[in-house]
Parts: structure tokens; C-alpha cells; sequence
């Protein structure tokens, strides 16, 4: 393998003096040299460089390098993490084309880590040095003696079975309970009459704070960390751990769809005015076209997004010929998307019944086995398309369980809720999710939910699985 | 400030090793848990150990919380092709799917995994956890061979004597002594330096404890109309696992098939396994038979002998007295010798059971099983081994 920095630099400069000049604006850039089979190995680890040790990571590695072996599928080209610097990787193995084309395509996302305002509570500096210390923590407990691999595994399986249960938008920020039992008093006290003086006053009812929580709380790991008195402080750590890891990645999983079509709009703008020598500029042709193509039956989030920020651009710029003063307008328009979207209110402001046309979309269900098409692109079906489709992009596809009660019935038994929103859980795999959740809780763990249309109370403890009737 | 190029690492650590490693001892303990149904497939028994199975893991998916089946998608591409009501595609089913795929997928409750028969048979092994048994039955014989060269030395036998070793000493030490010499003490050009006692080299040999290892698997089987082929392929499954067992221990291992009714006689494996006999039941002439060919080519002191047999209980009542004695001799010879009662269930318990008549054996090396379904294979070869004397059941 030969990779040739200096072309890599050479380009790489021209690529940066043009992302600046569209405005894109972005952390400090590091790139990393890597062959295929660390390129794997960064996948399976989300592209940290370093990350906890887990036998799921090393079941991830296994299928990819299995997948690739086969040829069954390609590699990422690139991989970038949200870190400040901005770190990314590029396959030693690819043609120079193929690199400066990452290159151009990081910067975007780059930029998108940087600006948008879901990954701005992810603190991108401390990022690398997290993943660091709790690799170094969980390696730590791994070694010790009392503790070993067989219990972290333990905690570690239930752990991640649960941590996509938390709180999904970070902007809003979460009350601790002093403040929500603040809350609990203000909402309870009389509303503020005009007429006071001829209305017999409302009664005033003392709010019950002894509640836990008060208010219902999406964290399930953090919940169960502070309120299991049994828990060691190995575990709790572990937990913490866990949720931090997830919380991590939340706005690249609420984002997938802008993200990389905004990567993807960049990269095609920088190369189209990059001066390519011939070769180069129809290879660039080639690969851009193969990472955009729409994917017939499913969604490609590249090509779904790299289309709507295009349009985004082409509202404003319209089809007339090019007028600075428009240039401006549209790339503004673009730049306060970046910033203050994530994929379902992006797909509700700018997927209208045109684009959803030209996208040739539809939506499908399954029945008895087949998947059969329920709406197509059409002046009736558009808009069911739509909402389906926002509700299954980023965390809209994970079930919203919250924790409703540390003492139900008082028994210290867990009470989760399951927000209904139209689509019923997994039976399955709800089962074997509540038995984590049950492992970690050390007592009962119900779950309210609705089984084929009826709302029932799924209930966990040492015999298993059980179902109740509300009530 | 420009952008950072990192090339490549020099020796990049494998990272994911040890994660690799935890998730295929979970695939391997998945396995292991499931032996005995995986051990009961047709598919395994009778083939080599380079060939490939397929095995259902289950266990090692990674639960959350996710939608059900009633959860409509988007897709995108389709045009003016489609309309409401077209079919866009089948869902995977369990058992159907393609291999590898399907482990991320609800509903598929395990996915499949290769696993060389080799690796399972040593999972399989593991399982069993012997070491007692080891030791005891699984003995083998010392013969001594001489035939190791190691180094020289200068003391042995005259016919070992190493000349151009000894004349290599012999040079170095003259070279020694010139150089000691002062430079302008004289020099005699004709002296001649004789060997000295201490170059003489000698090949050393020594000797070394060499292990025989030779077994030899007798399977005998009742072939006498009664048995039939579920009987026959119960049995077979036991031999196969028996025969992999032996042969995971010794250098090398011979197989004889004896097959019987009345009279008995050796047989290849295809006879073995699928000609039908017809006719009355004497276990005697299977276990005489077999001792026939004990004194004939295996004697007992060169070779580890098993031996087993498969019937459904079927005997005269009046070969029974005989079979017991020709059992008790066949016991002495054989370092493990074992009786499998095939009585599939809803067969019929129409003849008697030697089951209880073998109880009067209480030779150490002699196990009885009884074998009803296919999943009881395992555990009654499990049984076979161990010490555990209780019946299987």
C-alpha cells in the first residue's frame, strides 16, 4: 500500500481554501491513514479510537469483515467522528479520486458536527478523552478480581439493552427533582383570576412530591443507577457509562438523513469546482453517483437528503440565471437549516407532495408474510407517506418508555410506560428487554403497553414473564 | 492552520481481538447448551470431520426495546410502477432465511452459524469433562524404543565412535597449542601430534518411552428383524459419536462391525447399517464373535478395546445364561464395553429387556443405557463414559 500524502495534502488545501469560502465552518481536521482491516476495526468500534471492551464490538467486527470477505458489501469510504478535533479516516487502499472526495465529503460533516444544535450538548472536545477514560474505568473493573469479565458483561448486555431508552432531544433541558417538585407546587397552586373578588376561590390541593419520579423520566439507566440502593458503585458506573455512550450518539441517529445529505451537497459542490484533471473529474462522476443512487424498495439517506437540500437551495435560487444577491439568500437558507433542524422537523418543513413525487416514494406494510404497498406517490397518499415516514427516521424508530413509578403499589415494584403512538412493541423482544431491565431494577418491572389493541401490563419478576389486566 | 495526514501506524494492534474472542466463546457456550439437539441431527452423523454443519445459535442477540411486525415503511425509487395492494417482497422466515442474515431481524429467534464438525466434536468433548475416566480407562501401553539420537559424548562404544567429529577436536586442539606456544620457540615441522583421549566423540542415543496407541471400536448390533430403521439409525448415532470419542485419543483406531441374529458375522459399514436380517435373537453369538476376533487380531495388550452393542432387547430367554458369561469375558478384555437398549417410544414393549438382566454385571467398565428418542443419545453416551452408574433414561 502506497499512499501518496502529498497528493492527498495538495488537494486537501484547495478543498479547505473552497469550504470556507461557501462559509462552511469547521473544526480543526485530523485524517488518518488506515488499510481495510483497521477500517473494520474502527467500525465495530463506532470509530473510536479507543472504546470499552465488549463481545458484542467484537460480534460486529465478525460480520462485517465476514460481509466484506464475500464481497457481499463494500466499506465506508470514510468515517468521521464528532470530536473537536474533528477526526476522520481514509482507506489507504483507495484511488486518490476516491480520497479527495472523502476529504471533500468530511469537511461537510465536519461542519454539521460543529453547527447543528442537536450535538452541541455532546461537548465534540472532550469527546476522544471520554471514550478514553472509560475504556481505561471499564478495563480497570475487568481486572479486578472481585469484579472480572463474566459480571461486567452482565451489567453490560442489560445496560445496553436499555440505552436507547433516554431522553431524546438534549436541548430541552432536564428538571432534577427539586425543580419539579417546584413545578408540582406552581402547577398546583390557584390560577390567577381577574374576578376574584366574586368567584368563591379554587381549592387548593396539596400535590403528592413523594412520587418518585414526579414527573415521568426517559432515562432508564440513570433512573435505575440512582434509584437501586443495591447497586455498587462499579455497577452505577457502568451504567453511567452506558447512557453517556448513548447519549453520545443520539444526534448522529437524529440527524442521519440531513447529515449526510449535507455532507453529500458539499462534496459535490467542492468537486465540481475543484480543478479535477480530466480523469479524475469522471472517476469523481462515477463514485458520486453510486453513493447517491436511490436504493429501489428502501430509503437511501444520502440521496433523500442530498435531494432536499438541493431543493432547500433551488426555492430560493429558482431556475433563473445565476443572481448574486440569490446565491446568498439561498445559501442562508441552507446555513439556518443546518443549525436548527434535526430529520423529522427537516422532512416535515421541506418534504412536500413534489419532491415526494419526483422521490417516487411509497410506503409498504406487512400482511401475512408479504409486504404489500398501502400509499403510493399520489395527491391522496402523500401525505400518509410523509408521516410515516418521519415517525420511523432517527430515535422515532425506538418505542418511548418512560419511567412512571419507583413504588408501584407500594412495593418498590418498577412501573414503565410505554407511549402508544400507534405501533405495538415486539413482543419477543420486549420480554427478554424487560428481563434486563428486571436483572438491573433487583425487583418486579412492569410494563404498560397495548398487546394486540388492549391495554395490558406486561410483568416481570424471578418467574418469568406474566401478563395483567390494568387495574 | 492546515489539516493533519496521519498515515498508517506501523503495527496497528488487532483491538477487537479479545471481543472477538468473548463473542466465540458465547457462540461456543450457545452451542454447547443446545448439544444434545444438535448432536440428534440427521445431518451430522456418519460425515467427516472436514465437512461443514450449519448450527442454530441461539442466545446471543442483542435485545431492546423495538416496534412489531404492524409498523408501516417508507420506500422511495418506485414511480409510477406501483400501486396499492402490489407485493414488494416476502419476509424472511425462520428456518428459511438466508444463512447469516436474519440475526438483526425480529422474530427470527436464532441465526445460523458454520462450525467445522471438527470444532463440534470438540465442543462435544468439552462437554463430557472426564478426567477420571481418563486416567483410568483410557490407559495406554508403554513399549520401549531406542532409536533417539541426542549430542555426543566423549566416552560410549567403540562402534559409535563419530571420526569426523573426533578429528575436528583433534585439530582445534592442535591449533590451541600452536597459538600458546611463544612466537620464538622453535618450530618442528615434523612432530607429529597423536590423538589424545579426550577428542574422541561418541553418538550418544538414548531411550525413550514410546506410547502405543491403537484402538480398535467393536460395534455389534442386533440385526434380527425386529430392528428397523429408527432403531438402526439410533444406533448409529451412538457408534458415530463413540467412534469420534476414540478416535479424538489414538493415534490410530480400527473399526469392526459385527452383526448378528442367530449367528453372528464381521461386516463392512454399509451392511452394517442397512441390510436386514430376519430371524431369532442370540446376543451370545455377537459377544462370542466378537472375542473371536479380540484373540484373533487385537490382543488386549496392544490394543485399547471398546465395545458396544446396540439391540432392543430382544433375546431367547434360553442364550441368556450364555450371553451373560460371553459379557462378563468380553468385560475383562475391553477397556470399556457397553449394552444400548433401543426402544423408540410407542414401538411396543412386546419382547423382554436385557437391561435387567446385565444388571448382574457389576464389572466397573460395563454401562447399560437405555435410548428411547434421539435426544436421549447424548446424554446416554455421556452416561456410557461417566461413572455415573444410574440408568439413563
Amino acid at each position: 500500500m502506497s499512499v501518496d500524502i502529498e497528493a492527498l495534502q495538495h488537494w486537501d488545501e484547495k478543498i479547505r481554501e473552497l469550504a470556507s469560502a461557501y462559509g462552511l465552518d469547521c473544526y480543526p481536521q485530523e485524517f488518518e491513514v488506515c488499510d481495510h482491516n483497521e477500517m473494520i476495526g474502527y467500525m465495530a468500534y463506532s470509530g473510536m479510537p479507543s472504546h470499552y471492551p465488549h463481545w458484542s464490538y467484537g460480534k460486529s467486527f465478525e460480520k462485517t469483515k465476514t460481509l466484506y470477505d464475500h464481497g457481499a458489501t463494500g466499506l465506508p469510504y470514510e468515517m468521521v467522528i464528532n470530536s473537536d478535533p474533528c477526526l476522520a479516516y481514509l482507506m489507504g487502499d483507495n484511488s486518490v479520486c476516491l480520497n479527495v472526495l472523502t476529504i471533500a465529503h468530511v469537511y461537510g460533516h465536519n461542519d454539521f458536527f460543529k453547527n447543528n444544535f442537536t450535538f452541541s450538548p455532546t461537548r465534540a472536545e472532550f469527546t476522544l478523552s471520554r471514550f478514553k477514560s472509560q475504556a481505561e474505568r471499564v478495563r480497570s473493573y475487568v481486572e479486578d478480581p472481585s469484579i472480572g469479565i463474566e459480571k461486567i458483561e452482565r451489567v453490560i448486555d442489560a445496560a445496553h439493552a436499555l440505552s436507547m431508552q433516554c431522553q431524546r432531544n438534549l436541548a430541552i433541558k432536564k428538571l432534577s427533582p427539586d425543580q419539579q417538585e417546584q413545578r408540582a407546587y406552581e402547577a398546583a397552586l390557584p390560577r390567577k383570576d381577574p374576578n376574584q373578588a366574586i368567584h368563591r376561590s379554587e381549592e387548593y390541593v396539596e400535590p403528592d412530591v413523594r412520587k418518585t419520579p414526579l414527573e415521568p423520566d426517559p432515562d432508564l439507566l440513570l433512573f435505575i443507577r440512582d434509584h437501586n440502593p443495591f447497586m455498587t458503585a462499579w455497577e452505577m458506573d457502568l451504567l453511567t457509562i452506558v447512557h453517556e455512550e448513548a447519549q453520545y450518539f443520539i444526534p448522529q441517529i437524529e440527524t442521519k438523513i440531513m447529515n449526510e445529505g449535507w455532507a453529500s451537497y458539499w462534496h459535490y459542490q467542492i468537486m465540481s469546482n475543484l480543478d479535477l484533471p480530466q480523469d479524475l473529474r469522471l472517476e469523481f462522476m462515477v463514485n458520486h453517483n453510486q453513493v447517491l443512487q436511490p436504493h429501489p424498495g428502501s430509503l437511501n439517506p444520502y440521496h433523500l437528503g442530498f435531494t432536499i437540500w438541493n431543493e432547500i437551495y433551488h426555492r430560493i435560487e429558482g431556475d433563473e440565471r445565476p443572481d448574486h444577491r440569490k446565491v446568498t439568500e439561498g445559501r442562508d437558507a441552507l446555513y439556518h437549516a443546518r443549525e436548527s433542524e434535526r430529520d423529522r422537523s427537516f422532512l416535515r418543513r421541506f418534504l412536500d407532495e413534489k419532491l415526494i413525487r419526483k422521490l417516487g416514494m411509497f410506503e409498504y406494510a406487512s400482511k401475512k408474510g408479504d409486504y404489500v404497498v398501502t400509499e403510493v406517490a399520489d395527491e391522496a397518499g402523500w401525505e400518509e407517506i410523509k408521516q410515516t415516514l418521519i415517525n420511523s427516521v432517527g430515535m422515532a424508530s425506538t418505542p418511548v418508555i418512560k419511567v412512571e413509578d419507583a413504588d408501584h403499589e407500594g412495593n418498590r415494584t418498577l412501573l414503565l410506560k410505554h407511549y402508544f403512538d400507534g405501533r405495538e412493541l415486539q413482543l419477543e423482544y420486549a420480554e427478554k428487554t424487560l428481563a434486563y431491565a428486571y436483572q438491573l431494577w433487583g425487583r418486579t418491572v412492569v410494563l404498560d403497553t397495548i398487546v394486540s389493541g388492549k391495554q395490558t401490563l406486561l410483568l416481570y419478576n424471578d418467574e418469568g414473564l406474566s401478563t395483567r389486566k390494568p387495574g | 492552520m492546515g489539516s493533519v495526514f496521519r498515515p498508517k501506524r506501523e503495527a496497528p494492534a488487532d483491538r477487537s481481538a479479545s471481543d472477538r474472542l468473548r463473542h466465540r466463546e458465547k457462540v461456543r457456550s450457545s452451542i454447547r447448551d443446545n448439544i444434545a439437539d444438535i448432536i440428534a441431527d440427521e445431518s451430522i452423523i456418519g460425515r467427516s470431520g472436514d465437512r461443514v454443519v450449519k448450527v442454530p445459535i441461539r442466545g446471543i442477540k442483542e435485545f431492546r426495546f423495538i416496534y412489531g411486525d404492524n409498523t408501516p415503511q417508507v420506500g422511495e425509487g418506485a414511480g409510477d410502477e406501483v400501486e396499492r395492494g402490489d407485493v414488494v417482497g416476502r419476509k424472511p422466515r425462520p428456518g428459511r432465511g438466508q444463512p447469516g442474515e436474519g440475526g438483526e431481524q425480529a422474530g427470527v429467534d436464532y441465526y445460523e452459524t458454520d462450525v467445522s464438525l471438527e470444532e463440534l466434536i470438540n465442543i462435544m468433548f468439552e462437554d463430557l469433562d472426564l478426567p477420571d475416566l481418563e486416567r483410568k480407562q483410557l490407559a495406554s501401553i508403554e513399549s520401549l524404543r531406542l532409536t533417539k539420537r541426542k549430542g555426543y559424548r566423549q566416552v560410549g562404544l567403540r562402534v559409535r565412535l563419530d571420526r569426523r567429529r573426533t578429528m575436528l577436536t583433534k585439530i582445534k586442539r592442535e591449533l590451541a597449542l600452536k597459538r600458546g606456544r611463544s612466537a620464538d620457540a622453535p618450530v618442528d615441522e615434523d612432530q607429529r601430534s597423536p590423538f589424545h583421549k579426550s577428542d574422541l566423540r561418541y553418538r550418544h542415543r538414548t531411550t525413550e518411552v514410546h506410547r502405543e496407541s491403537n484402538a480398535v471400536v467393536l460395534c455389534i448390533m442386533d440385526t434380527s428383524g425386529s430392528m428397523d430403521t429408527v432403531k438402526k439409525y439410533l444406533a448409529r448415532s451412538f457408534f458415530f459419536l463413540l467412534f469420534q470419542f476414540v478416535s479424538r485419543r489414538y493415534e490410530s483406531v480400527e473399526v469392526v462391525f459385527i452383526a448378528h441374529d442367530i449367528e453372528a458375522r464381521e461386516v463392512t459399514e454399509e451392511e452394517f447399517f442397512t441390510k436386514g436380517e430376519s430371524g431369532g435373537t442370540f446376543v451370545s453369538s455377537g459377544y462370542r464373535k466378537a472375542l473371536d476376533v479380540i484373540s484373533d487380531r487385537y490382543h488386549p495388550d496392544l490394543w485399547n478395546i471398546y465395545a458396544f452393542h446396540c439391540s432392543d432387547g430382544d433375546n431367547f430367554g434360553s442364550d441368556t445364561p450364555s450371553a451373560i458369561a460371553a459379557a462378563r469375558e468380553l468385560c475383562e478384555v475391553s477397556n470399556l464395553f457397553g449394552y444400548g437398549e433401543i426402544k423408540p417410544r410407542g414401538a411396543g414393549y412386546y419382547g423382554s429387556s436385557l437391561l435387567e438382566t446385565f444388571r448382574k454385571i457389576d464389572t466397573d467398565n460395563f454401562q447399560t443405557v437405555l435410548i428411547e428418542r434421539k435426544e436421549d443419545v447424548w446424554p446416554s453416551f455421556k452416561a456410557f463414559l461417566g461413572r455415573d452408574r444410574e440408568e439413563v433414561a
